[in-house]
C-alpha cells in the first residue's frame, strides 16, 4: 500500500522525522513565545476579572479548570486521529504524535479533576460526587494511564503504536460521552456555558480571560506535545543506532 | 473569603507546579536524548543515510 | 465455526480450565463481603445486587488475557489470522461468545444461589440474574479486544483488566441501576435495562472487529 498518495500533502512531506526535526526546530522559539504572551495577558486578566456575585473569587479557578478539561478531550481527540494515521496511512509520525500526547494529555486531565476538585469544596461542599461528568472524566483519566501502560509494555515501537492505536479508538466511546454528560444527566456540575448554539451565558468580563487562558493552554499543549515528539524521534534514532552499532560489533568489523 | 482565596491560591499552585514539572521532564528527557545522540556521533557510529530517508525506527 | 464453538468451549471447560476458575472466584469474591461488611442481613440484602456485580464484573475480567494466548501458544492463532478481515471477524466474534458461554454464563447460573447467601428477594435475585444475562456478554465483546491488544505480551492478565475495566463501567452502572429499579418502586425496570441490553449490542459490534484489527496489526 503506498501511502505517499493517499495522505494530504502537508502531511506527507512532514512524514520525513529529519523535516519535522528542521521546521518545528524553527517554530518551537515562537511557540514558546507566544505561549508566554498568553500566559502573562491570560493571568493578568484572570486576576483583574471581577467576582462572580453567586461564586465570589473562586469563579477564578475556571479560568485554569476549563482550560485543563479542554485539553484533555481535545488531546484524546487528537491521540485518536493519529491513531486512524497509524491504522490507515502509516504515517510515521503518527504514533510517535500519539505516544507524545498520552502522558501530557493524563497531566491535564489530572489538573482538570483536581482544580474542578478544589472548586467543588467552597461551592458544593464536597470535594468530589460521583455524577457522570467526573465520573466520565475520572475514567478518561485511567484511559491515559492504561494507554501509557500498553505502550511502555511492548518493545518495539511499531506493533506497541498499532495495538495502542486500535485501544485509543475504542476509547474514543468516552469523549461524547463527556461532552454531553452535563446535557443528559442533572447533575451538580453546570451545562457548558462557552460553547453553545445560541451565544455564551456567560458574562463578557469573565468570558475574555477564559478565552485567553484557554488559548495560552491549548499553545501550551502544543509546544510540549511538538518537543516531546522531538524527543521520542530522538529516542528512537538512539535506539537505532545502538542496535546498529551492536550489530556492527556483532559480525566483527 | 478568607478561605475561599486559598482554594483559589492552591489550584493556581498545584497547576503552576504540575505545568512547571512536566516541562521540566520534557526538556531534560530532550536534553539527555541530544547529549546520548551527540555520543555516539562522536564515536563515529553514523544513522542510515543521516538525514536523508524518512523512517523512524 | 459450530466447530470452532465446540473446540473453544471444549478447552475451556477441561478441568483447571478458565470457567471453573472464574465461578470459584466469584464464588470467593462474594463470600468474602460478608466479612468486610459484617453480617447485618439487612445491609447485605441491599448492597447484595451491586456487590453480585461488581464480582461478576472481575470474574469475567479475569480469564479474558486466555482467549488468544492459548491459540498463539500452541500456533492456531496463525492458522486464524490467515483468513479474510470478514471472517476473521466472525471467528473473533464466536470465540468470544465460547468464552462466554464458558465463563459468563456460569456465573449467571450460580447468581441465584450468591443472592440466597446476601440474603436478597426473589424479585431481586430475578433481577440480577436478568441483568447479569443481558450485561456480561458485553464484557466478553469488549474483552476481545483488550485481549487481542495484549496477546503479544507475556504477562498481559493484569494489563488487559486494567484496559477493559474503563470501558466496562458503562456495564456495570446501568446493570446495577436495573437490577434497583426492579426492587425499588417509582423507578422503572424497562430504560436502564434497555440501555444495557444496547450497550452489549454496540459491543458485540465494535469489540471483535477492533480486536481482529489488534490481531492483525500485531501479527505484521
Amino acid at each position: 500500500m503506498s501511502d505517499v498518495s493517499i495522505s494530504p500533502g502537508w502531511l506527507t512531506r512532514l512524514a520525513n522525522p529529519s523535516r519535522f526535526l528542521e521546521l518545528s526546530g524553527r517554530i518551537l522559539p515562537w511557540l514558546w513565545a507566544a505561549t508566554l504572551a498568553a500566559f502573562a495577558a491570560g493571568l493578568v486578566m484572570s486576576f483583574n476579572a471581577p467576582e462572580d456575585y453567586q461564586q465570589g473569587i473562586t469563579v477564578s479557578i475556571m479560568f485554569i479548570h476549563v482550560p485543563a478539561a479542554w485539553l484533555a478531550m481535545m488531546c484524546y481527540s487528537l491521540m485518536a486521529v493519529s491513531a486512524i494515521g497509524t491504522l490507515v496511512w502509516r504515517h510515521p509520525l503518527a504514533d510517535v504524535s500519539a505516544k507524545a500526547a498520552a502522558p501530557i494529555g493524563a497531566v491535564f486531565t489530572f489538573l482538570a479533576l483536581v482544580t474542578g476538585s478544589l472548586w467543588g469544596r467552597p461551592m458544593w461542599g464536597t470535594w468530589w460526587v460521583w455524577d457522570a461528568r467526573l465520573t466520565s472524566v475520572f475514567v478518561l483519566f485511567l484511559m491515559y494511564l492504561g494507554l501509557i501502560a500498553l505502550n511502555r509494555a511492548m518493545d518495539e515501537p511499531g506493533r506497541a503504536a498499532r495495538a495502542t492505536a486500535v485501544l485509543i479508538l475504542v476509547g474514543f466511546v468516552n469523549i461524547p460521552i463527556i461532552k454531553f454528560s452535563v446535557n443528559w444527566w442533572n447533575t451538580l456540575h453546570q451545562p457548558a456555558s462557552v460553547m453553545r448554539l445560541d451565544g455564551p451565558t456567560i458574562h463578557p468580563s469573565l468570558l475574555y480571560p477564559l478565552l485567553v487562558m484557554a488559548v495560552a493552554f491549548t499553545l501550551l499543549f502544543f509546544t510540549l506535545h511538538m518537543m516531546a515528539m522531538r524527543n521520542e524521534i530522538w529516542r528512537r534514532r538512539v535506539q537505532t543506532m545502538r542496535h546498529r552499532a551492536a550489530r556492527a560489533i556483532g559480525s566483527g568489523q | 473569603m478568607m478561605s475561599h482565596l486559598a482554594f483559589v491560591a492552591l489550584a493556581y499552585g498545584v497547576t503552576a507546579l504540575t505545568v512547571a514539572a512536566m516541562v521540566l521532564a520534557i526538556v531534560l528527557d530532550g536534553r539527555a536524548r541530544r547529549r546520548e545522540l551527540a555520543d555516539l556521533e562522536a564515536r563515529g557510529i553514523r544513522r542510515r543515510a543521516a538525514g536523508a530517508d524518512g523512517i523512524v525506527s | 465455526m459450530m466447530a470452532l464453538f465446540r473446540r473453544d468451549l471444549a478447552i475451556a471447560t477441561r478441568s483447571g480450565g478458565a470457567a471453573m476458575l472464574a465461578v470459584l472466584f466469584f464464588l470467593a469474591v462474594v463470600a468474602v463481603a460478608p466479612f468486610g461488611i459484617g453480617p447485618d442481613l439487612n445491609l447485605l440484602a441491599r448492597i447484595g445486587p451491586a456487590f453480585l456485580w461488581i464480582g461478576a464484573l472481575l470474574a469475567s475480567l479475569l480469564g479474558l488475557d486466555r482467549l488468544f494466548q492459548a491459540d498463539r501458544e500452541d500456533g492456531s492463532l496463525d492458522l486464524i489470522l490467515m483468513q479474510e478481515t470478514p471472517d476473521l471477524i466472525l471467528t473473533v466474534f464466536v470465540k468470544s461468545f465460547a468464552h462466554w458461554v464458558a465463563s459468563g454464563l456460569p456465573l449467571v447460573l450460580v447468581s441465584p444461589l450468591l443472592g440466597l447467601l446476601m440474603n436478597m428477594g426473589l424479585e431481586s435475585t430475578g433481577a440480577v440474574m436478568l441483568t447479569l444475562l443481558a450485561g456480561t456478554p458485553a464484557i466478553a465483546f469488549i474483552g476481545a479486544t483488550g485481549a487481542a491488544v495484549a496477546v503479544a505480551l507475556p504477562r498481559g492478565g493484569l494489563l488487559v483488566s486494567i484496559l477493559i475495566l474503563p470501558l466496562a463501567i458503562p456495564v456495570l452502572i446501568f446493570g446495577v441501576s436495573a437490577s434497583y429499579a426492579a426492587v425499588t418502586d417509582p423507578d422503572p425496570f424497562w430504560p436502564p435495562f434497555m440501555i444495557l441490553s444496547a450497550i452489549t449490542l454496540f459491543f458485540a459490534a465494535l469489540g471483535p472487529v477492533a480486536a481482529a484489527v489488534a490481531l492483525k496489526a500485531a501479527a505484521d
